[in-house]
């Protein structure tokens, strides 16, 4: 279709400015998502040669790229590659559906923590524990069937001709507040020894993850995330709100639903294994947004920030605290601390 | 659809409403309506609040869909297009709007060009000078690289219009631009659409001024709950009687000493009376 505007020519000095503004916001986010990598991979090569063996990062290159089957190598890359590696992609995975969601439903509080869906993985997670057992595999799949359970749940109450993102965002407290009960309830029924091991879970962890454990959400991750990159065009144009993105040509209520569904697989694929980590979801997009300067949340940035932002808590978690710690500790006081802030913060701009 | 009027020259229109009913949820805002945009038109609509006329134009760019009846695009149920199609024809200003934080004049206007862009597709060089050019012709060129949310109202409701413009579509609906303009800026507007028009793109406005609708249309559509109560060429329709019976305002109707258009004076003169 050949456009029949016929506008005036543009000056070149309206020209320059525009590149130079997008040069330099995209400039920006290009460096900022540069360094957020290159801290991601040496906060990851110090992990890896921290602990009771340790090892310079270039010995930790080393005792990878050496063939033998020596001790320092099996250490790295089995016993603190599969931790370390959860901990930079679940951060990321994390980070992403925060992005999503945040966005979705223009509110820095509308995060997958937030509106009820790690509460309802717990609860699946407790259902299965209390009654079946605590076997890793079953755990995932309570943690699963409780997830997404909760997410469509949270999804058919906010309905009422579309979904408004306030609305899923009040509905989604509410479910957490009633779920958050319902787990309660749970561990207190529960044997003593049950609930011990019910509650570790329930912190969020990846202590004594093993390859077999997290493989499969590596898997499912790496398949959400060409789907997210498809629909990030669509994802900016429901910015706008909904009408602008329509009269763009966006099929707004399939585009937001397919978004739904992609950052509830990422986030349960995460929480099945590793338990419902809080504040990643939660905070990586909006420091990255600020890190950026950018339009909305940036979704590269965001996923790269809470890949350094989980590998930061877990390290901490492990190393700098008394005792180690479950990492879910460190993310919901450091998560708490900002919450509030955030809190506050929107408080104060609603008012002014 | 074409239909001979009265001089017998052919009146075509690319865009119709054909017997819609529109409604939000059990609200019926009209019902049985039928609307055709002339071709070419600068077509401009105008009615008290609450009408309808909102709800029209959402109607007419798929944004409602009618509970009756249907919307017609070059001869096609627009219900029938892909969505990106349909947008890369007709586009909307609508009456409110939100930027992202933090988002840039330009790269808001770009966003404008998401129709003609695919997954394979992005940003091309024709995106570009299509951004250019709106931005130029609605005066936010020099705003490029602030960011939207520190413009005023007035310089934030041109960088709208530019989106739309950017948006490069034959017809154009637009839903009170000149809202949040000082007078000079509201003339600019309507001249620099004028000429949009003049160069060939059909336009649809909403307009609450009547002696602005009555000098820009060439075409104008008053509305009053929910139905047509007039529609013509502005020197045929517009009359005291119409804007009393619309309006419920008592005025006389004389000729623009500029531009020859019908002028309503109101009759009332508050407190000095
Ligand atoms: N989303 C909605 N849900 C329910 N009713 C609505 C909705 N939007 C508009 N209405 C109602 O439909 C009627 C027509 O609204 P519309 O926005 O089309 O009016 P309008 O002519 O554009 O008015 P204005 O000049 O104030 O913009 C009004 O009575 C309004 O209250
Ligand atoms: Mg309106």
């Amino acid at each position: 279709m050949s456009a029949s505007l016929d506008l005036p020519e543009a000056p070149a000095s309206a020209e320059q400015a525009r590149a130079g503004a997008v040069r330099r916001t995209r400039t920006r986010a290009g460096v900022v998502s540069l360094s957020l990598v290159a801290a991601v991979v040496v906060l990851g090569l110090v992990a890896l040669g921290t602990g009771s063996l340790r090892m310079t990062p270039l010995e930790v290159v080393d005792s990878i790229r050496d063939l033998g089957a020596g001790y320092p190598r099996y250490v790295v890359l089995h016993e603190r590659l599969p931790r370390i590696l959860a901990a930079a992609v679940f951060g990321a995975a994390l980070g992403l559906a925060g992005a999503v969601f945040q966005s979705l439903t223009r509110n820095p509080l509308g995060s997958p923590d937030v509106i009820g869906f790690s509460t309802g993985s717990y609860t699946g997670a407790l259902v299965v524990i209390t009654t079946i057992g605590t076997s890793a595999s079953a755990v995932a799949g309570g943690a699963l069937v409780g997830g997404i359970g909760t997410a469509l749940l949270v999804y058919a109450l906010a309905w009422q001709g579309g979904v408004a993102g306030f609305r899923l965002i009040i509905v989604g407290i509410a479910v957490t507040a009633l779920l958050a009960s319902v787990n309660t309830y749970l561990l207190l029924r529960a044997k003593l020894e049950v609930a011990v091991a019910a509650a570790t879970w329930g912190a969020g962890s990846l202590n004594l993850l093993t390859w077999g454990d997290v493989v499969p959400a590596l898997v499912l991750i790496g398949l959400l995330l060409p789907v997210v990159a498809a629909l990030s065009g669509p994802l900016r144009q429901l910015e706008l709100g909904d009408d602008a993105a329509r009269a763009h040509g966006v099929r707004v209520e399939p585009v937001r639903l397919a978004l739904i569904v992609t950052a509830v697989g990422l986030t349960a694929a995460v929480t099945a294994v590793a338990g419902p980590i809080a504040f990643v979801a939660l905070s990586a997009p909006q420091v990255a947004h600020r890190l950026c300067r950018s339009a909305g949340l940036p979704l590269t940035a965001s996923a790269l920030t809470g890949a350094f932002l989980l590998l930061l808590a877990d390290f901490a978690a492990q190393h700098w605290m008394p005792q180690a710690l479950p990492v879910g500790v460190v993310t919901v006081v450091v998560g708490g601390v900002y919450l509030l802030w955030l809190l506050a913060h929107e408080a104060r701009r609603k008012a002014a | 659809m074409t239909e001979i009027s009265p001089t017998g020259e052919a009146r075509t229109s690319r865009l119709a409403a054909e017997a819609v009913t529109l409604a939000y949820d059990r609200r019926v805002v009209s019902t049985d309506l039928t609307v055709e945009i002339p071709d070419g038109s600068f077509t401009v609509i105008i009615g008290p609040n609450g009408c309808g006329k909102s709800t029209l134009l959402r109607s007419l760019v798929r944004l409602l869909k009618p509970s009756s009846g249907q919307v017609v695009l070059d001869g096609r149920a627009v219900s029938d297009y892909r969505a990106k199609e349909a947008a890369r024809l007709v586009g909307l200003l609508p009456q409110t709007s939100q930027a992202p934080d933090g988002i840039t004049v330009a790269d808001l206007v770009g966003r404008g060009r998401y129709p003609h862009q695919g997954l394979i597709r992005q940003w091309s060089p024709a995106d570009k000078e299509a951004v250019d050019r709106a931005m130029a012709a609605t005066g936010v060129a020099d705003l490029a690289s602030r960011p939207v949310d520190q413009l005023s109202g007035g310089q934030r409701q041109r960088v709208w219009v530019a989106m739309a413009l950017a948006q490069e579509t034959p017809l154009l609906l637009l839903d009170e631009p000149t809202t949040y303009l000082d007078i000079a800026h509201q003339i600019d507007l309507l001249d620099l659409l004028a000429q949009l028009n003049r160069a060939g793109s059909t336009l649809v406005a909403v307009l609450h001024d009547l002696n602005q609708a009555t000098r820009y249309a060439t075409h104008l559509i008053v509305m009053k709950d929910g139905a047509i109560a007039a529609e013509g060429a502005p020197r045929d329709v517009f009359t005291p009687e119409l804007v009393h019976d619309v309006f419920g305002l008592p005025c006389v109707v004389i000729e623009d000493p500029v531009s020859g258009t019908p002028l309503v004076v109101p009759t009332s003169l508050g407190h000095r009376e």
